[in-house]
């Protein structure tokens, strides 16, 4: 076993066992930080994979925007503590079909193309390479995403619109 | 092995000067900045300690590790204790990645005067200041003090608000240098200072650095008079002083990234290079104070309104302009 394979499975195990906690914590802050090691964990993977970009893109959006959104919300909205109880079977039925049929595509991606013999050679590239690589080739999938984006920001700038009628001015 | 073992000296050799270098100079900003400040307000400032006041720094450092080290009742005491590290760790390791000075050579070989020069330097830069939004955040939620908590929410939403224009500002100096290693950035300088091509991105990029560092006029989650001292009013001793610490290495940081990308570097005539960085980040350092001495704290409207409705647009703006000309 190569230093590198060591490393793999040091960060792999990291990984799994921080999110395994980070979805059972019952503080939810705890489990934003948890996540946080998370998301760190995995830009360590994608830099031992040879991919500095994608390590720094995921610290910096995952672990560094996103994650303080979410503690930002769960501190301004003191929330107490969560009742212990199941979730109804309504909400039960999806979630374990969903987990099945994800398993299942995993299962069937593994065994047909394992991709071992396809090393990441567009994520290994300098970030000039992968930015030529992304807006030339798929710049069409890249509007379309920034476009989906787009109607996000409008539908969540019109949901969290005050009414005109009563309510103060500031927001 | 040999040519391994030296390369692993040098290294230690540079990381060691440079932490050095940060913790003696984050010292002695403390006390330039008392004493100038003083000096804008009519006062003396620190003058007892020393000749002009020079041991300050060496008073207030003892003072702060002799200090008792209180935790609150009710507080998340792992965060509590570990929040102020946050800051500060990720302040320093900023500097891993910022050239101080040109290749020198050393018995035939080539040393880069960079800790490492890596090919995303400027991202990495971004990934630690936005990861050192969490020292405050969490600080400010673990003391289990109301203060603190609104200290660290306003922290939380302030760091992330001037980050985006922090970032889009650089955006026009990357495609200007076609690279993201600073390294690069200030070689692409040798011509001119960007500062000169990109004055709209110099401004945007001082005034968010400047909140997101923290200061007057962008000092609302520490607000003296509303919140005690916002988000490190539990702290004591040493811990409060890493968040001090954190707040001076961050303003070099900070003056050390502004002679990066506008004020070319290294590079200046007659001195050697890093004297000429040094005098750069100094310059951008005693700018910062002078600021702090002359403007009023914001409101927090006032303050998502210049970076949400002023700074983003018109770094937006810069960038589509700057790609059109570059096109032509």
């Amino acid at each position: 076993m190569t230093l590198y394979t060591c490393l793999f499975y040091v960060l792999a195990v990291a990984i799994v066992t921080t999110t395994g906690i980070a979805i059972t914590q019952r503080n939810l802050v705890h489990a934003v930080i948890y996540l946080v090691f998370s998301f760190f964990g995995s830009a360590l993977l994608f830099y031992l994979l040879g991919a500095p970009l994608l390590a720094a893109l995921e610290v910096i959006v995952y672990a560094g925007a996103i994650m303080v959104l979410f503690l930002f919300i769960i501190m301004m909205v003191k929330m107490e503590s969560i009742e212990e109880r199941m979730p109804p079977l309504g909400q039960w039925l999806p979630a374990v079909l969903c987990g099945i049929l994800y398993l299942a595509l995993g299962a069937v991606v593994v065994y047909t193309a394992p991709g071992s013999e396809f090393p990441l050679q567009t994520a290994m590239a300098t970030p000039v390479e992968l930015g030529k690589y992304l807006f030339q080739r798929h710049w069409l999938s890249i509007e379309i995403v920034s476009l989906l984006l787009l109607v996000a920001i409008i539908g969540a700038l019109h949901l969290g619109k005050r009414k005109e009628t009563g309510g103060t001015e500031e927001p | 092995m040999l040519t391994w073992s030296l390369g692993f000296l040098i290294l230690m050799v540079k990381l060691g000067a440079v932490l050095l270098f940060l913790l003696l100079a984050a010292a002695y900003l403390v006390w330039l900045e008392r004493k100038f400040l003083a000096r804008l307000q009519v006062r003396y400032g620190p003058n007892r300690a020393g000749k002009y006041g020079l041991l300050q720094p060496i008073a207030d450092m003892i003072k702060m590790l002799t200090k008792e080290d209180t935790i609150p009742e009710g507080a998340d005491r792992v965060i509590f204790l570990l929040a102020p590290a946050v800051v500060t760790v990720t302040a320093l390791l900023m500097f891993a990645v910022i050239p101080f000075g040109g290749d020198l050579s050393f018995l035939g070989k080539r040393i880069p005067m960079v800790i490492a020069d890596l090919n995303i330097g400027l991202l990495f830069v971004f990934a630690l200041s936005s990861l050192g939004v969490y020292g405050i955040a969490l600080g400010g939620w673990a003391s289990n003090s109301k203060y603190s908590l609104l200290g660290g929410i306003r922290g939380a939403a302030q760091m992330i608000s001037y980050e985006l224009s922090l970032g889009l500002s650089l955006v026009p100096v990357v495609m200007l240098a076609g690279s993201f290693s600073l390294v690069d950035i200030v070689r692409a300088q040798e011509a001119y200072p960007f500062i000169l091509v990109q004055p709209l991105a110099f401004v945007i990029f001082v005034i968010s650095a400047m909140a997101e560092s923290k200061r007057i006029p962008f000092d609302l989650p520490e607000a003296e008079n509303e919140l005690g001292a916002g988000y490190h009013t539990e702290y004591s001793g040493i811990r409060f002083g890493l968040f001090f610490l954190g707040e001076y290495v961050n303003m070099q940081v900070l003056g050390a990234l502004v002679a990066v990308l506008f004020l070319g570097g290294w590079s200046g005539p007659f001195l050697s290079g890093p004297a000429w960085f040094c005098i750069k980040i100094l310059v951008v350092a005693l700018v910062m104070i002078w600021i702090r001495g002359t403007l009023p704290r914001l409101r927090y409207d006032q303050l998502m309104a210049l970076g949400w409705k002023v700074l983003i647009p018109l770094a937006l703006v810069n960038i589509v302009v700057t790609g059109a000309v570059i096109l032509i």
